[in-house]
């Protein structure tokens, strides 16, 4: 088993017509993943990339019982389509859309709470991807193997350049899931390792943070108590400079969490190997 | 992106929320025009910069008639703060002060909601206050269905103006944060600050004001749009990168990194690190692959004096290598510089790249740590 997304998945692409959407729908059904249709309204009835095109979420989910929806939608739109796509009672959102604004993101989470069954991948992310069966999103597929090791990370292309050394190092991927560099996200490195932790397929768990926030502390805490399998770290921005913190406001909320220093020192006492450079982390899972 | 003082006020004043009688000016004699006509004396005159510590810089000053005025602020315009020239004056009315609050809204992560910070030992540094008196500071969280809660909020009301004469009801008090609280939704700000809050003739008001916006929820208020150059703190190649739409930070290392993806980049400059090397820049050319943002990126890593050796890191996905490739053959056309050059690219395209690469004698590997290792070497003899 892989986790939220394999073979049987129905996807659909919410914005399927515009330059990104149609260009990523289509290397998704060259890779194999189950795209059922699009959503562009006002397009409903028409074709693309050999799917058809509805008007709503809705119309989509009752004709192809679409459970997976993906958003390619421009920034001040992506709200408002993540709501759509709850509404109409798909399974798993991925919304790949950069530049959503927070407090929008806010209301968003806060409406989702009344939607336990629905859950929100991103923003401000690349997907997902079960090697082998299907992938949502923007990651290049060609990079990931089938295999035993879950990857989770709050990165793009850092998640590539990792994948691509643990696939040439001879591991392959369970499910690998870029949970978006946000402040406001739907899924947080907690519900994923939940996940893993549960998953029969997943053995090992790669773990990709970064600076800022205190998503690597938390997650540290919940492997001590709760995770059981093998769990290899990499924190991005050891050298950065601070992060543009919000004011002295954001400062003490944060109680000086968010320094790499700080998470690496989290995921010590937790038993979790730290890889200082991304090509050392195959190495640790040996 | 933050605003100033004087912009953050007007942003309060159309929300109804209470200031000084005050205005901007620019010039000396403006500001003398402005307290003989409508503010009045004593007045206050105060530096609108971007940085904090004006006050202790000198920038905040009580001037009793226009002689004064006159004096202050041909002292406090054109002075350095931190950097930052002061070009615009705040000619404030001066208000008694019986207790100076402290009321912030912000983004609270962890809880996903916005969080209301306050204290009744306001008027310094806040992070002073949290280290010295945590007792003082009370917080609260806007809930989206409830918003404020009355058995919390009312406890709070009671312990910010216990034994305090000058007061305002609880009523108005909690209307004065909803207000505070809509600014923080109406204008997508990450931060809305009033330090200090005074209570005047038995209604709260701001007598300083700060606000960030969320970069993101910009394009929704073209009101803004006038201030984003004016406002900005950055050196040259950041205000470049600004206007060319790339993500720039000024390092003090002497390796310039062209990478594409924020956490690659991060990764890039601390693998420079691991190797013994120094990062001159955080650059972030994104996710598209425009050829015209590579010539860009390289004229702003060029003009930085300070670099001895430059290093590309590409992971194409969405990026194509061959676009980079080809935006990197025209950029060395088109920029003039003469420094050693480590490549590493892979991913979508990257045969194509390669061989773009090698005609023109650059260089190019697959592998990270090798194209890191290498530059570090290249910036030591250089």
């Amino acid at each position: 088993m892989s986790i939220l997304l394999d073979e049987n998945s129905n996807v659909i692409v919410q914005g399927i017509t515009g330059r990104d959407g149609s260009f990523h729908a289509d290397q998704m059904i060259q890779y194999g993943t189950n795209v059922v249709g699009g959503v562009t309204p006002g397009k409903g009835g028409q074709t693309i990339l050999g799917v058809p095109i509805f008007n709503s979420v809705q119309e989509a989910v009752i004709e192809k019982k679409a459970d997976v929806s993906l958003i390619f939608v421009p920034a001040p739109f992506a709200s408002d389509a993540i709501v759509e796509a709850a509404d109409a009672g798909v399974r798993l959102i991925v919304c790949i859309t950069e530049g959503v604004p927070v407090n929008q993101m806010l209301k968003v989470q806060a409406y989702l709470k009344s939607k336990p069954d629905v859950r929100l991948i991103g923003p401000n992310c690349p997907g997902l991807i079960s090697p082998g069966k299907s992938k949502v999103g923007i990651l290049p597929g060609h990079i990931f193997k089938q295999g035993n090791v879950g990857v989770v990370s709050r990165s793009g292309t850092l998640t590539y350049e990792i994948v691509y050394s643990l696939t040439s190092a001879g591991f392959g991927e369970s499910t690998c899931i870029g949970i978006g560099g946000d402040p406001i996200i739907g899924t947080d490195f907690i519900d994923t390792l939940s996940l893993f932790n549960d998953d029969s397929q997943t053995e090992s768990i790669v773990l990709i943070g970064e600076i800022g926030g205190d998503a690597e502390e938390k997650a540290a805490a919940y492997i001590r108590q709760n995770i059981k399998k093998k769990v290899v770290a990499f924190i991005a921005g050891v050298t950065a400079p601070p992060e543009k913190r919000m004011g002295h406001a954001g400062a003490i909320i944060s109680q000086g969490m968010g320094t790499a220093e700080g998470k690496v020192k989290a995921f010590h006492e937790a038993g979790v190997k730290v890889a200082s450079i991304p090509s050392q982390v195959a190495d640790l899972l040996r | 992106m933050k605003l100033l003082e004087y912009q953050a006020k007007e942003v309060f004043r159309s929300a109804a929320i209470r200031t000084p009688n005050e205005a901007m000016v620019t010039t000396p004699q403006d500001a003398v025009k402005l307290a003989e006509e409508s503010v009045g004396y004593p007045c206050v005159i105060k530096a609108q910069v971007p940085v904090g510590g004006r006050g202790k810089a000198g920038g905040v000053k009580v001037a009793k008639n226009a002689e004064d005025v006159l004096q202050i602020a041909s002292q406090i315009l054109g002075m350095s703060i931190k950097g930052c020239v002061v070009e615009k004056i705040l000619v404030s009315e001066a208000v008694t002060i019986q207790n100076e609050y402290y009321l912030s809204v912000v983004l609270h992560r962890a809880s996903q909601k916005p969080m209301i910070i306050m204290s009744p030992s306001g008027g310094v540094d806040i992070e002073e206050i949290s280290k010295n008196q945590p007792d003082k500071i009370f917080k609260e969280e806007y809930d989206f269905i409830v918003g404020f809660k009355d058995y919390s909020l009312r406890k709070t009301y009671q312990k910010m103006f216990q034994n305090q004469e000058e007061r305002v009801s609880y009523k108005e008090f909690k209307e004065f944060l909803n207000k505070i609280v809509n600014v923080y939704f109406e204008k997508d700000a990450t931060l809305v600050e009033i330090n200090p809050l005074i209570v005047y003739k038995n209604e709260c008001m701001a007598l300083d004001a700060k606000i960030l916006l969320d970069d993101n929820g910009l394009e929704f208020h073209p009101e803004f749009e006038k201030y984003i150059t004016s406002n900005a703190e950055e050196t040259e190649q950041e205000k470049m990168a600004r206007e060319a739409n790339l993500t720039y930070i000024s390092l003090d290392g002497n390796i310039a990194c062209m990478v594409n993806g924020a956490g690659l980049a991060m990764a890039t400059m601390d693998t420079i690190k691991h190797f013994g090397g120094s990062p001159a820049n955080f650059l972030d050319i994104g996710g598209s692959s425009h050829p015209e943002k590579v010539v860009n990126a390289l004229k702003i890593i060029a003009s930085n004096k300070k670099v001895k050796a430059i290093l590309i890191n590409i992971f194409g996905g969405i990026t194509r290598c061959d676009d980079i490739a080809h935006g990197f053959k025209e950029g060395l056309e088109r920029v003039s510089f003469n420094l050693p050059i480590s490549c590493r690219i892979i991913g979508t395209n990257d045969e194509k790249a390669h061989s773009i690469l090698r005609e023109i004698n650059i260089p190019v590997t697959t592998d990270m740590d090798e194209a890191v290792q290498n530059v570090v070497k290249l910036a030591r003899e250089g």
